[in-house]
């Protein structure tokens, strides 16, 4: 059932929309504020010969210091009379030329290393990346002034030294990507075909490595500018009567008090520089980044968003009803699509009853499971029609403090995969202890004690020392033993348990599912169970609903479902499952897919799987048709429901 | 965890070897040699020729540098020939005040850049995130030494709250509220762009923590939303965020060059501006080794807190 949640959350991410459009346009609009500011600049310095300007290095000391605004020297002149538009110009010039060609010459051997390391492996690989290590374990500045102290202070030199700090970051950047591909199909088909391997190097690995020297260039560059621009301001770059802006800036630290417009000109200009490319390379970034792009990094709020446009009437409380869940729609918006995961789900846990809620994966089980307390990521998550009732209160509706009292209170959740449910960093007394705190007041001690005695009741031997380990120091099944100990942590009337035995071993399977249903019927909570697996549903269910594409498709008995199915679904998921000394049955699963919930035919969503289907059942809302206890959601039932 | 440590620091020994080489190369590598470097690059061509001799640079340089090391191991990196004294003396005398200055920056750079970086997660796309996404790359952006210029001319020419240069005042100065007093513009200065980095990185680090599983088990056990955050979410982005805190520090203690210069602090930043000019390179040599060796020693105090915080990382 990886999928189940999978496909809730992933599917959506997976598409190629975006996350909140609104953000990624704001950062366009500032990526292209910053490409127009920095392409003013680039053009102005290149225009500089051809502009009329002042010579930028001639002195004039009884024109000295004379404020900006002045007639014939718009920025004023510096403390020996030059004009300081003209020096400004040149000055760009020259702190752009010395930061771009630190950048294209750290790109090209880092990049170069990076690939023959990636490539190459083995020997050349460590060697290669332990020196690189080497560089890296200075403080970069550090080693660009160590490198200068060698060659002696200089413009040259302080190219050289701010390229040579910055390989590394290519070599290792551009090496991991490498190593990934070498070994591609790809790759190996180019080498089949007879290609040296530097031909393969050059013309296969590297056009698919670009993007990241790319991006790796775009976020050094702005760096490198910084620091050339600070060696010449330690007076140990240019060196005059050159100027770049660095020097300008430490020429205006001498004039700190009485012409504090000297400094602050080329400082305004070299953060103007700087912050243009940062962000252009945050826009680089954001369109070469797949990941940031997908929208996979948005975070979910605390509770799913509840966006309904009509609510169903609230329905009259009915005594022995744990968990009434009526027309509940929930669906992931991503772009301009939408996935309708759990179309109008109506369905009612009784009190003390075990409910299993069955589907394949993607069916919108687990989503209908997690909209109950709320839990559906948002984004991309809204919940958009429908009641959950808990004790004549509609929890959509309900408070968040209301709802977080709900939350492993009244209701109890078990996920599926326990190791990556439970947090690494906390002992796991610690994770129980913490969920009954936060219901009752009571002191730590008090709620370690407890915790203890809860891993006794789910049966983990050693207790005491037990709850002093962490998650990854137990096996998957004392893990999950730790996260129903949780959920029984505070007498919770419900219980929703999410595949919480799929991950584990078969063994451990059925001791775990003994385990989970002996305490139910010990605390009397009621348990929506959720799973694929009609063998676990015949063991521990009294009722099962069947779920197909976000709708419920049939519910009745056990028994009655499992001996005599009504929807063609439900039949074909029965059939599904294996029967111990029948190795003739088969065990193929449902022909074709299910179909996108983004895009549902009309009428059953089945038709194109099933045997049985008929030309009427492509139109029209097919309606779920109760009778007695039984409900199925087909024109033509394999079975008379009726009794 | 003694056991973890003891091998973190034999770990140590391989790294700290390639510092020392590279250090070493510096010197072997300069035209000249070790002779220049240790009489100064007015010294007379006889001289220089008298000296390479004497110290047998005929050797071949695997040779000279485990004399080299051993010089180094009692504790002797040479003399500078321009302050005519010990370069260990003048280092060690230099590092307190480097040290302040960069562990004071550091740690206003974890705090304000952690609790950035978790606001800004935590309000991601509002306009607390887009306004503190906005600041932190006005702040990456901005030339340290810049930025120091612009505060020395508001808090000390325009505003006179703080001193604008030194360590202490020259006069009827001393004790912790002078150094305070001090500190707190060029700190403030040398704090801005590892701040920024550092907002940037929690940021991401809290964003990708808040998607796992285990902060959805976190809310289905009833925990409010402020211990969801602070203690589930910013524990685990805390371990991935220290040991790049640690890495950070390099910008900082780099960075501390600049910063020694504009405000005129007496440590080894400054030594090493003033010894390049006037080609002190044994000076140079020494400030480099021990400001590196210090980056190291950081880095590997960052990976025993990050162990310490995560159980998984022991075995």
């Amino acid at each position: 059932m990886t999928a189940a949640t999978g496909t809730a959350t992933a599917k959506p991410a997976g598409a190629s929309a975006r996350p909140g459009t609104f953000r990624l346009f704001a950062n366009n609009r500032l990526a292209a504020l910053g490409l127009a500011v920095l392409a003013a600049i680039v053009i102005l310095a290149l225009l500089a010969p051809v502009l009329p300007l002042d010579d930028p290095a001639v002195t004039d000391p009884a024109n000295r210091l004379l404020p900006p605004g002045t007639a014939g020297h718009i920025l004023g002149t510096d403390h020996l009379g030059r004009d300081i538009l003209s020096r400004l110009f040149w000055g760009t010039r020259v702190s752009l030329a010395v930061g771009f060609s630190a950048t294209l010459i750290a790109a090209f051997f880092g990049s170069l290393i990076g690939l023959v390391a990636g490539y190459v492996g083995g020997r050349t690989d460590s060697i290669l990346m332990r020196s690189i290590d080497m560089l890296m374990a200075f403080p970069y500045i550090l080693l660009a002034l160590g490198i200068v102290a060698v060659l002696g202070p200089g413009l040259l030199n302080a190219l050289y030294a701010i390229a040579v700090v910055n390989i590394p970051f290519f070599a290792r950047n551009i090496r991991g990507v490498t190593r990934g591909l070498a070994h591609r199909e790809f790759v190996d088909a180019a080498r089949l075909s007879g290609k040296s391997h530097a031909g393969v190097l050059f013309t296969e690995v590297t056009p698919n490595v670009l993007p990241v020297i790319v991006i790796t260039m775009s976020s050094t560059v702005g760096w490198m500018i910084l620091e050339t621009a600070g060696l010449s301001f330690l007076g140990l770059g240019v060196q005059p009567p050159q100027a770049d802006l660095g020097s300008m800036l430490g020429e205006g630290r001498k004039l700190l008090f009485n012409a504090p417009f000297v400094s602050i000109i080329p400082g305004v200009t070299i953060f103007a520089i700087v912050m243009s490319i940062n962000l252009v390379g945050d826009g680089i970034r954001d369109v070469l980044d797949p990941r940031l792009r997908s929208g996979a990094l948005a975070r979910p709020s605390a509770r799913t968003r509840v966006d309904r446009r009509e609510a169903p009437p609230m329905p009259s409380e009915s005594s022995g009803t744990a968990l009434d869940l009526v027309d509940l729609k929930t669906e992931f918006r991503v772009g301009s699509s939408v996935y309708r995961a759990v179309g109008g789900v109506s369905l009612d846990l009784k009190d003390k009853e075990c409910l299993g809620l069955v589907g394949e994966s993607g069916s919108g089980k687990s989503v209908t499971a997690m909209s109950v307390l709320g839990l559906v990521a948002t984004p991309p998550g809204a919940i958009v029609g429908g009641r959950v009732m808990v004790d004549g209160e509609d929890l959509l509706e309900v408070s968040d403090e209301a709802l977080r009292r709900l939350r492993g209170g009244r209701i109890s959740m078990i996920f599926q995969d326990p190791l990556s449910t439970l947090h690494p960093l906390f002992t796991v007394g610690d994770q129980i202890a913490e969920a009954i705190r936060s219901h009752h007041p009571v002191g730590h001690a008090e709620a370690w004690k407890r915790a203890v005695d809860l891993l006794e009741l789910v049966r983990i031997p050693n207790a005491r020392q037990r709850a002093g380990s962490y998650p990854h120091e137990l096996s998957g099944g004392m893990r999950q033993r730790v996260c129903i100990a949780m959920a029984l942590a505070n007498d919770s009337g419900i219980m929703i348990a999410d595949e919480p035995t799929t991950a584990l071993d078969v063994t451990v399977q059925a001791q775990v599912l003994r385990l989970l249903d002996d305490l139910r019927k010990e605390k009397g909570a009621a348990v929506l169970f959720i799973t694929h697996d009609f063998g676990v549903v015949s063991e521990i269910c009294d009722r099962v609903a069947v779920m197909y594409a976000g709708r419920i498709v049939e519910l009745g008995t056990t028994e009655d479902v499992l001996s005599r199915p009504a929807h063609p679904y439900t039949r074909k998921l029965i059939d599904c499952v294996p029967i111990l000394g029948d190795p003739e049955r088969r065990l193929d699963a449902i022909d074709g897919l299910p179909p996108s919930v983004a895009r549902l035919p009309p009428g059953c969503a089945f038709a194109d799987r099933c045997p049985q289907v008929r030309e009427d059942c492509r139109s029209g809302d097919i309606a779920l048709t109760a009778t007695g206890g039984r409900s199925v959601r087909c024109l033509y039932p394999l079975v008379e429901t009726v009794e | 965890m003694g056991a973890y440590i003891l091998k973190r620091l034999l770990a140590l020994i391989p790294i700290l070897i390639g510092l020392t080489i590279i250090v070493f190369l510096m010197i072997a590598l300069i035209p000249g040699g070790t002779a220049v470097a240790i009489l100064g690059p007015l010294a007379s061509a006889e001289s220089v020729a008298k000296l390479n001799a004497e110290l047998g640079l005929d050797q071949p340089l695997p040779q000279q540098y485990l004399h080299w090391l051993g010089n180094l191991l009692h504790g002797d990196l040479g003399r500078s020939y321009s302050l005519k004294r010990p370069v260990v003396d003048e280092i060690f005398e230099r590092f307190s005040a480097t040290a302040i200055l960069a562990g004071t920056s550091l740690v206003l750079c974890s705090i304000f850049g952690l609790l950035a970086g978790i606001v800004s997660a935590v309000r991601q796309f509002g306009w607390t995130d887009r306004i503190v996404t906005f600041v932190v790359l006005i702040g990456i952006s901005t030339p340290s030494f810049w930025l120091g210029l612009l505060l020395i001319m508001l808090f000390a020419v325009a505003w006179p709250i703080f001193p604008p240069s030194g360590m202490y005042l020259a006069y009827g100065g001393g004790g912790i509220l002078d150094l305070l007093n001090h500190l707190v513009l060029p700190a403030v200065t040398l704090a801005v762009v590892a701040t920024g980095v550092i907002a940037r990185l929690t940021r991401t680090a809290m964003l990708e923590v808040l998607r796992q599983d285990y902060i959805r088990t976190a809310r289905a056990k009833g925990l409010t939303e402020g211990r969801v955050i602070y203690r589930h979410a910013f524990k685990s982005a805390l371990v991935t965020v220290i040991p790049l805190i640690g890495v950070q520090a390099g910008l900082v203690i780099g960075g501390a060059v600049y910063i020694e210069t504009v405000f005129q602090w007496p440590g080894i930043g400054r030594m090493l501006v003033g010894a390049i000019s006037t080609r002190d390179i044994l000076l140079v040599q020494g400030g480099v080794l021990l400001l590196a060796v210090t980056y190291v020693l950081i880095n590997l105090i960052a990976d025993i807190i990050q162990t310490l915080l995560d159980p998984r990382l022991k075995s």
